[in-house]
Parts: C-alpha cells; sequence; structure tokens
C-alpha cells in the first residue's frame, strides 16, 4: 500500500523483461534436432500403447472376474433355493410318512374295531365201535369294539359238516355277549357266555390241547362246551389271583327220554339257550391262582337249584338240586408239562328216580406231555368217569388211557395223532386210533 | 341297604376307563437314569424278513421310535396276542434285556402277562443264533397267545437292538 499504481506498472516491465533475456539465452544454447523429437515421440507412441494394452488386459481381467462373481451369486441364489425346496420335500416326506403309518396302525392295531377269527378240526376216528370221517367244528369268531373298555364276543359253530332237520350236524351259538371292562382289574359281561369252569370249556381251540377230541371227563362230567345266558363278574382281586362269578340260566333234564342215561345226563340237560325253560337258575364261581410262571390252578363251585326246571317234562319229579366241585392244574416247566382236572356232581337224590346212581357224577384225569421243540410234543392222558357212581352196581365206570402227538406245522396249525384204549367196566371197550388236523386265527 | 349302597359306592369308584398300566414316558423315564436319545429305525430290507421270522409277519410300520443312552436302548411295539393289540416295553443293555413291561393289555383274556412274576423271566435273556431267547420262559395257562406275543416283541427288541448297535460301530445309522 506504500506503492502508487504507476510505481508497480515499472517494476513489473523490469522484472520481465529480465526473465526474458535469461530464457531466450537458455533455449538457445540445448535446442534438440528433428531425429531426436522424433525417437522421444516413437518411444512415448510405444510405452502409450503398452499401457493401452495393460489397460485392456486389466478391463479384460476384472470383467472376467464380474462374470465370476455373477456366477456365484447366482449359484448361491440356486443353492438357497435348492435348500428350501429339500426343507419343503422333507417335511412333505414327514407327513406322508406319519399318514402311512398312521393308517397302517389303523388297519392293522390300534383302531381295528371288528375282527374276525375262527377255528375248525378234522377228525378220523378208528375205533371198535366203527369209523368215521368228520369235520367235527368249523367256528368263526366275530367280535366288536364300541369303545376301549366295551367289547361285544361271538362264536357261532357249525359242528359235524351239515346242518338241518334229520341231519346230523347242528348250527350253534356258544358266544354272544358283551364285556364292559368298568376297572383295570375287573370286568362284567352280560349276555350268552362260556361257564367258567374246568380247562377246555373256555380255551378249546385244537392247537391249545393234546388229542385229536377233547378228553372224555370234561365232556361228559362238565360238560364242555357249555355255555348260558346271564351275568358276571371276572377279574383279579391281587397279581395271580383271578375270579369268575355269574349267575346264568340252568341246566333242564330231559326226564322223560326213553333212555335212563339220558334222562340223567347232565350233558344232555344243556338247553343252549334256544328258548330255554328258566323257571330255576344257576350261580357259578371259580377262583384260581397263576402267580407262579407256568402254574395255574383253579377250584370252582356250581349250585343248580333245580335240574327239572319245574318238572319241565311233566314226569313228577321235580326240585333237585345239584352242586359241583371242580378243581383242575395245569403246569409247565421248560419242555414238560402237566394237566390234572377232578370234576365231581353232589345230585339230590331224586334224581335217582330218573337213574338209579346218578345222584353223583365224577371224573378226573392226569395229562402229562413233553414238548421236544415247538413244533412236536408227546402225551399221556390216563383218567375215569363215572355217570352213576353212587350205585356200585351198575358197571358203569369208562376208564381210559391216551397216548398221541402234536405237530405244530405253524403255532396255530396242528396234526394229531393219538391212540385210545377205553375200559368199560360193562366190557363195551372201545379201543383204536384217531387222527385230526386243526387250526385257529 | 347299607351294604348295598356302599359296594354300590366302591363300585362305582373303581370305574375308569382303558387298559394302559404305564405310560410311554414313565416307561422311558424307568428305564435310563439319563436323559435318552429318541431316534428312529426304518424297517425295510432285512429288518421285515427278521420281522416275519420272528413274529410271523411284517411289523406293521416303515419306522419305529426308540430310546438310546450309551449301550442302552428301549423299545415300545405292539403286537397282537388273539385279537387286540398289547403294547409291550422292552430295555436293552448290551444285547441282555433289562427290562420287559406291559404298558397296555386289550385282549379279553390273559392279562396275567403284564405282571412282575411273569416278565421277570426275560431280564438277562440275549438273542440265540437261531433266534430264540436264550433263556426260557415258562407261559401262562390260559394265556398262550399273549406268552408268545411277549416272547416273539422281546426277541424282535434284541434283534433290532443289535441291529442298530452293529450300525452305530461302524458308523452307518441314519436316525
Amino acid at each position: 500500500m506504500y506503492f502508487r499504481k504507476s510505481s508497480r506498472h515499472r517494476l513489473l516491465k523490469c522484472w520481465l523483461l529480465g526473465f526474458f533475456v535469461c530464457s531466450t539465452s537458455s533455449v538457445m544454447a540445448a535446442a534438440p534436432d528433428m531425429e531426436e523429437i522424433w525417437r522421444t515421440v516413437q518411444m512415448q507412441s510405444k510405452k502409450i500403447e503398452q499401457l493401452e494394452n495393460q489397460l485392456t488386459e486389466s478391463q479384460n481381467r476384472l470383467l472376467e472376474a464380474q462374470q465370476r462373481l455373477n456366477t456365484a451369486s447366482d449359484a448361491h441364489a440356486i443353492s438357497i433355493k435348492n435348500q428350501s425346496v429339500i426343507a419343503a420335500t422333507r417335511e412333505e416326506l414327514e407327513a406322508t410318512i406319519e399318514s402311512v403309518e398312521l393308517a397302517m396302525e389303523q388297519d392293522n392295531i390300534a383302531d381295528r374295531n371288528t375282527t374276525l377269527g375262527g377255528y375248525g378240526e378234522l377228525h378220523y376216528n378208528n375205533l371198535d365201535k366203527g369209523s368215521a370221517v368228520d369235520f367235527h367244528r368249523y367256528v368263526l369268531f366275530l367280535n366288536h369294539q364300541f369303545a376301549d373298555n366295551l367289547n361285544f364276543y361271538s362264536e357261532l359253530e357249525v359242528e359235524h359238516s351239515i346242518a338241518g332237520e334229520g341231519k346230523v350236524g347242528e348250527v350253534e351259538l356258544e358266544q354272544a355277549f358283551v364285556q364292559w371292562d368298568y376297572n383295570q382289574s375287573h370286568n362284567l359281561k352280560f349276555g350268552l357266555f362260556l361257564v367258567p369252569l374246568g380247562i377246555l370249556n373256555e380255551t378249546h381251540e385244537p392247537d391249545t390241547f393234546y388229542g385229536v377230541e377233547r378228553n372224555s371227563i370234561e365232556k361228559n362230567i362238565i360238560p364242555a362246551t357249555w355255555w348260558e345266558a346271564g351275568v358276571g363278574f371276572n377279574g383279579e382281586l391281587a397279581p395271580g389271583w383271578g375270579y369268575d362269578v355269574a349267575v346264568h340260566s340252568g341246566l333242564n333234564l330231559d326226564a322223560d327220554n326213553a333212555s335212563a342215561s339220558k334222562r340223567s345226563s347232565i350233558r344232555s340237560a344243556r338247553q343252549k339257550v334256544g328258548k330255554a325253560t328258566a323257571e330255576n337258575f344257576a350261580a357259578t364261581a371259580r377262583l384260581s391262582f397263576s402267580g407262579v410262571p407256568g402254574l395255574r390252578v383253579s377250584a370252582a363251585f356250581q349250585r343248580q337249584t333245580d335240574l327239572t326246571q319245574g318238572d319241565d317234562d311233566d314226569v313228577g319229579v321235580t326240585g333237585i338240586g345239584a352242586n359241583l366241585y371242580e378243581f383242575d392244574l395245569q403246569f409247565q416247566r421248560d419242555m414238560f408239562a402237566v394237566r390234572a382236572l377232578y370234576a365231581k356232581w353232589d345230585i339230590d337224590s331224586d334224581i335217582n328216580q330218573l337213574n338209579l346212581g346218578a345222584d353223583e357224577q365224577v371224573g378226573w384225569y392226569v395229562e402229562p406231555s413233553v414238548k421236544l421243540n415247538p413244533k412236536l410234543g408227546f402225551f399221556a392222558r390216563y383218567g375215569s368217569y363215572d355217570l352213576l357212581a353212587s350205585d356200585s352196581a351198575s358197571a358203569s365206570e369208562k376208564k381210559q388211557l391216551d397216548v398221541g402227538l402234536n405237530f405244530w406245522v405253524h403255532p396255530r396249525v396242528v396234526v394229531k395223532l393219538d391212540y385210545q384204549k377205553q375200559d368199560n367196566e360193562n366190557g363195551t371197550d372201545n379201543d383204536g386210533f384217531n387222527i385230526g388236523m386243526g387250526y385257529s386265527f | 341297604m347299607k351294604h348295598l349302597l356302599f359296594y354300590l359306592t366302591l363300585f362305582i369308584s373303581q370305574v375308569c376307563v382303558g387298559a394302559e398300566y404305564i405310560s410311554e414316558q414313565a416307561f422311558i423315564r424307568q428305564s435310563f437314569d439319563n436323559a435318552p436319545v429318541m431316534k428312529s429305525i426304518w424297517l425295510k430290507g432285512d429288518r421285515q424278513e427278521v420281522a416275519k421270522e420272528m413274529l410271523g409277519h411284517r411289523y406293521p410300520a416303515l419306522r419305529l421310535r426308540y430310546w438310546m443312552d450309551g449301550a442302552k436302548s428301549a423299545w415300545i411295539m405292539n403286537e397282537v396276542g388273539k385279537e387286540k393289540p398289547i403294547t409291550i416295553g422292552v430295555t436293552i443293555e448290551g444285547n441282555k434285556i433289562e427290562r420287559v413291561s406291559i404298558l397296555a393289555y386289550r385282549e379279553s383274556r390273559g392279562g396275567e402277562v403284564r405282571h412282575p412274576y411273569f416278565t421277570e423271566q426275560f431280564v438277562g435273556a440275549g438273542l440265540k443264533p437261531n433266534a430264540d431267547l436264550g433263556k426260557p420262559v415258562d407261559g401262562i395257562a390260559g394265556a398262550t397267545l399273549s406268552v408268545r406275543a411277549v416272547t416273539n416283541i422281546s426277541r424282535f427288541a434284541l434283534y433290532l437292538s443289535e441291529s442298530t448297535l452293529g450300525e452305530l460301530a461302524v458308523g452307518q445309522i441314519s436316525p
């Protein structure tokens, strides 16, 4: 600010003049020639070309990298999508499997509400009294579950293959009852059911016992198979202690039959719940112990209030009460087993008016067996029964020895062979052999 | 009359539904000290063939759940005795049966198989080369089919246990 404008112009002119003089003298001293300039231009051109090449290469690499990056990104996206699809497919597969398993379970096990079963047995008997071939029993079970604790059971049987007027066989309804499991250990049943007595009366599928024919003692004394209509309780009092109590329809002697043995026959007194006279009822009680593996011991008692059902046949004999006492044992240890049974009817003496000596009817048997393997077993059975036991002069005792084998083709299909020697006190022996097959399902 | 009312009240108080004796969870708790891992096994190929040999039929499932802790495993399966399924639990350790329990019984007769005096016979039993149980099991008269069902399921559980342990050893299991 100390200088005026004119002073500043003079100073600038002096500085420019000095700079021009100095510059001009320097340039004039180092000026290149044209060739040198040309070489310099050539070198710079090459360098520019190299740089351009490098740039192109870099751009290509960059482009390539970009493409790879894009590809990787696409693959990643596809992978994520695939995982999602796999997860969804797995869920669908799981749902399908669960659905199939549920259907299988419902079809095969838990919710099978109506079931069909059965058993049958074909016999060939070659005995002193004659030979016969007989499809003895063809049985169908039809059961239905109304609820977890309410079930219906039924058993329909064709005996001796053919039934009808004048035919040898019969169609029989042997079971038709509803069971209410009102408690885990106690049941109530009502309807038509098997009387809880003996070994064979309730369990008589042919693959479960030895011998082609059911043993004579249970057939004639119990008398198996025996069913009545009524109401019954059964269950367990304590682990291993079972009970049965039932009130049911009673027996009715065929008191006007021409045959004395028929008149007093307990077996013939079964009414089979077919328009059965029900003037007098009966009651059965049984106590069983099976608290040791392989062992079952039972004691049973039955009271019949009147075997004539109030003189149903009008023969002038009535009020015949009767008691049945029955004991049985089943024991199995390893390959060895034994069955034994004792049963006795103690009947009012008025029955002697129908057949002398019939007020005591008694029988027993013992049956040891050995099962060599799951398919083959041998047995022997010895027993006797007497339907006129109180009359020592009746010569009515029958003793029988059976020996034979069971061959289980399948656990529930059996072929049987046995030899029987029946010594009857009245001299009418009945010896021979039996062949049979049986099944259950 | 008082007695009648007493017994009627007692009867009604006893009424309950179902035949489940022990729940699945309770059976698993009783079988293991520690919490086991639940796995499942596919019942395919040889396993169903073995089922047909041991049970007499294919096992009606595609897969079977089981529980495992170390060398101990627990199996729960259903098998029909005569008509209805029996739910059977089998615990196995070291290829030997440690416990057999009946979780639910639905048949009309033969429920004695649920009692310890029967099921304890299985403890310590293994599987023989011919696929039988390694020790005899005495039956219950009148409960032949239920006894057979429990015995066969025990054999099948032993087979499955050996099968899965074998696969674990070579790292092939696919839970």
